[in-house]
């Protein structure tokens, strides 16, 4: 009987904690980094890159994607969002230091690593890795009025201006 | 005494960057002269009818200054990327028409966006004469 007991608990503890490090509950990925990207700061990249839409992490795009951003400015999806040189250079170089290709946390490894070499994609939403990641999303969710578009990631992902995509904190809303 | 020069620089430095829509309707006005010597003064009639009137987009689309910023300027607006747009009449947002430089930055954006050309001086200061008209 008490063989029993010990077995039961033995396995009650292996199948809860395999859940929670699937649902991704635990911070530190299984090779001790971050899961998470870091808290960065830039006074003139806050301020310029939320004005028309929400404040994308560094850490989402690898250098070269940053830098053709950076460079089209003049239309940038289709609008005017130009700034004078200094700025955009400063700016540049911050997302560059940032970028998911010089960042050691698992995202964005992750995201890196499913962008092939040689593309360079303007859009998060275009890469491998978050179009894996919301397969389960159909595009009526997406078009929702609370939502507008893939490129929101906030109004689903509260942390995201914060570089926190992790799945405890979505609420998708109606 | 040393505060005080600290506090008078402090003030003098704010004051250099901070303006009124009156200042800058007084700027646009030399600037529309300069463009046309027929100019008479701005009209809010002229820039609610700017601010409004749609037009065809080379990309296909109809659109005006309206188009984000809602036909009333004591609305919140929304950009194409779902983020909130803080009203454009000073009687709800005082710190509209304030600070030169951004003014002079959005035209200049939203001017390409919408026109796809430079405003003139006759149509930013119609415009911001139109937004302080709203009560």
């Amino acid at each position: 009987m008490k063989k029993w007991l010990q077995f039961l608990v033995l396995i009650t503890s292996i199948t809860s904690t395999s859940a929670l490090l699937a649902s991704g509950g635990i911070g530190e990925g299984s090779e001790g980094r971050s899961s998470q990207m870091p808290p960065v700061m830039n006074a003139k990249w806050k301020a310029e890159c939320s004005g028309c839409h929400m404040l994308y992490h560094p850490g989402l795009l690898p250098e070269r994607s940053w830098k053709a951003v950076m460079a089209g400015l003049d239309k940038h999806f289709g609008e005017s969002a130009g700034l004078d040189a200094a700025t955009r250079d400063e700016i540049t170089s911050f997302l560059v230091l940032n970028s998911a290709d010089k960042s050691a946390n698992r995202r964005s490894s992750r995201i890196n690593q499913s962008i092939p070499t040689n593309s360079t994609p303007l859009r998060v939403s275009e890469t491998r890795y978050f179009i894996s990641k919301h397969d389960e999303i159909s595009a009526s969710t997406f078009k929702r009025k609370s939502v507008g578009s893939s490129a929101n990631c906030i109004a689903c992902h509260r942390g995201a201006e914060k570089g926190d995509f992790s799945e405890s904190q979505v609420r998708i809303p109606r | 005494m040393r505060n005080i020069y600290i506090l008078l620089g402090i003030l003098f430095s704010v004051n250099a960057f901070a303006a009124t829509p009156q200042e800058l309707l007084k700027q646009y006005e030399v600037q529309a002269k300069q463009e046309n010597a027929a100019f008479t003064g701005f009209s809010a009639d002229a820039g609610a009818s700017f601010f409004r009137t749609e037009r065809a987009h080379s990309n296909g689309k109809q659109v005006s200054c309206a188009t984000c910023h809602t036909s009333d300027p004591r609305n919140q607006g929304k950009t194409r990327a779902n983020k909130v747009i803080e009203p454009m009449a000073p009687i709800v947002n005082a710190k509209r028409f304030t600070d030169p430089a951004k003014v002079e930055k959005w035209f200049g954006r939203n001017c390409k966006d919408v026109l796809e050309r430079a405003c003139t001086a006759k149509e930013k200061g119609d415009y911001i004469q139109f937004m302080l008209s709203v009560k």
